[in-house]
């Protein structure tokens, strides 16, 4: 029997696609609005000296220069860390892993590490650096937590850029006498460079914007000076934004903002760069 | 034809080039190769044709092992290369690659320029000086009638070549190595006519230096390009002969029905 419809499926097209319109566009509106709103207050305060002054009791003399040093600082030790454990490990992983069942346990647990609320990172990262290293609230210790919270990240986007390399090539290289490892340096690498490297910056940014892991390990808000070393005290800038926006006075809310202005930059550049890295290394491999 | 069972008499293998003898090969349970004997001579074009799934790409890569790479792959039986067992335990395998060029059914050049294509397995092998590389690629493209084509263009993107060139670039890039032996898995396949008939006129060509095995599903073509055929059937070698004997008067009745078309 034909059940007569209330309404014809063109109409339905309508009303999901307006549907579908009106969910993105609360998405784009919501940012908008932050946008703007941070725009607006924070980047009256944006000059050179924001950038070189040193924090200070007085709003309008406070900068961020101390959190981009720590921030940098804090950024080197944790790639330096991160970056050949998780690539090798992703290598390893894809070209040399079985496929067994022990090895699927593993790639389950890894893709969930990636997921896990930083904080625990954060905890993970104060009993064991922090206290039973003996490292203290010093870069070291926010540098190993930060690497631990990134790495997952890192090896699996390094497995997906390996594994996106066709088996073919891999097969014409085989064919004329490479070992594994010759595959692996001449071929596979190279032609995996770029989403490598892609995966790289995408983790550096999710890094430098990590804030609740730092203050567990004890990362300072209120750091007068430049860290000379791995084992000194240190803040970063996301830390520095959440001291000054807990602050009553307007003048630091208005620094907040235009740090969080600094902080978006970055990620924005970053994630730029990534994905024109991207989309020249798919060039590559498409011809 | 083949005798039904060779025994290791050294007498009756070196007289082939190539020799499978008694072999089997399974993917985890399924059976690819069901007792397979061949003996291939030097210097001869040799087709092997049947149904998808019958077994001849899987007998191909056993040539030069490159069913080694497939996880769960179980092989028994012999298969000797120039008197060589190549599935002895001391036998090196990538040695044994080198030896044995292999050329794919889709073009799959390196995304590198085209002549770090061809030069590659020299390089990942002795790795010569400049001078010699240089001279043995330029060799290896005239020997593959690409070099006119690409003779002004050699740093460009192999990518940037058509699907034809392409394949010709891997026929270059494997005999580069200098084996003796080349392995072709469907070559002309993914190609257009035009193309096709490129490839079949250098494997003509290139029988004077090498010993070649097609793998095709394209009877017109091993008709035209082949010395002899195998026909495989259900992981079978059902029969091997002349190719002239096989697509004029075959003796079993299953090759002809397959050449007529009747299944397949």
């Amino acid at each position: 029997m034909n059940k007569k419809r209330l309404i014809g499926p063109q109409s339905q097209d309508k009303i999901f696609k307006l549907f579908a319109i009106g969910c993105t566009s609360i998405g784009l509106v919501v940012l908008m609005v932050l946008l703007a709103n941070i725009i607006t207050k924070g980047f009256g305060r944006i000059s050179w000296s924001f950038f070189t002054n040193l924090p200070s009791r007085h709003p309008q003399e406070s900068g961020i220069y101390t959190a981009l040093a720590g921030m940098t600082s804090l950024l080197v030790i944790t790639m330096a860390v991160a970056l050949p454990i998780g690539i090798l490990s992703g290598i390893y992983l894809q070209e040399y892993g079985n496929r067994n069942r022990f090895a699927r346990i593993i790639e389950v647990n890894i893709s969930n590490l990636a997921g896990v609320p930083s904080v625990i990172y954060g905890i993970l990262g104060l009993q064991v650096f922090v206290r039973v290293a003996g490292w203290g609230n010093s870069i070291l210790s926010g540098a190993f937590t930060l690497a631990l919270l990134i790495m997952p990240i890192i090896i699996v986007s390094t497995r997906e850029a390996v594994k996106a390399v066709p088996d073919s090539l891999r097969e014409a290289a085989f064919g004329l006498g490479a070992t594994k490892w010759q595959v692996i340096r001449k071929i596979v690498l190279p032609a995996s460079f770029g989403a490598i490297l892609t995966g790289v910056i995408l983790s550096v940014s999710r890094a430098i914007g990590e804030t609740a892991p730092l203050i567990v390990v004890g990362a300072l808000a209120y750091v007068p000076f430049i860290p000379e070393g791995p084992m000194d005290q240190y803040t970063s800038l996301p830390i520095q934004i959440f001291n000054w926006s807990s602050r009553p006075q307007q003048g630091f809310i208005a620094n907040a903002a235009a740090g969080i202005i600094v902080l978006l930059l970055f990620t924005f550049i970053l994630n730029g760069v990534a994905i024109y890295l991207r989309n020249r290394w798919y060039r590559k491999i498409s011809g | 034809m083949v005798p039904e069972n060779i025994g290791l008499n050294e007498d009756t293998y070196m007289q082939y080039k190539i020799e499978a003898q008694n072999l089997n090969l399974y993917y985890g349970a399924k059976q690819a190769l069901a007792n397979v004997s061949i003996g291939i001579h030097s210097n001869t074009v040799t087709a092997f044709i049947g149904p998808s799934g019958c077994g001849k790409s899987s007998l191909l890569r056993c040539f030069n092992r490159m069913n080694d790479l497939i996880d769960n792959v179980i092989i028994e039986g012999n298969v000797f290369i120039d008197g060589i067992n190549i599935y002895n335990k001391t036998v090196d395998v990538f040695e044994c690659r080198k030896k044995i060029g292999m050329v794919f059914q889709r073009p799959n050049p390196f995304p590198k320029s085209i002549f770090d294509n061809v030069a590659f397995g020299l390089r990942i092998n002795d790795n010569p000086p400049k001078s010699i590389i240089k001279d043995i690629v330029e060799e290896a493209l005239i020997k593959a009638a690409l070099w006119d084509e690409v003779k002004d263009s050699l740093q460009k993107s192999a990518l940037a070549l058509s699907g034809g060139q392409q394949q010709r670039l891997c026929i270059a890039r494997a005999i580069a190595v200098k084996p003796s032996i080349l392995l072709m898995d469907e070559p002309a396949s993914a190609l257009d006519p035009i193309s096709t008939a490129k490839i079949e006129e250098l494997i003509y060509q290139l029988k004077d230096s090498f010993t070649i095995v097609v793998v095709t599903h394209n009877m017109q073509q091993a008709a035209r390009i082949s010395d002899k055929t195998a026909f495989f059937y259900m992981g079978e070698l059902i029969e091997f002969d002349e190719t002239e004997k096989i697509f004029t008067n075959p003796a079993k009745n299953a090759t002809q029905n397959y050449i007529t078309g009747r299944f397949g």
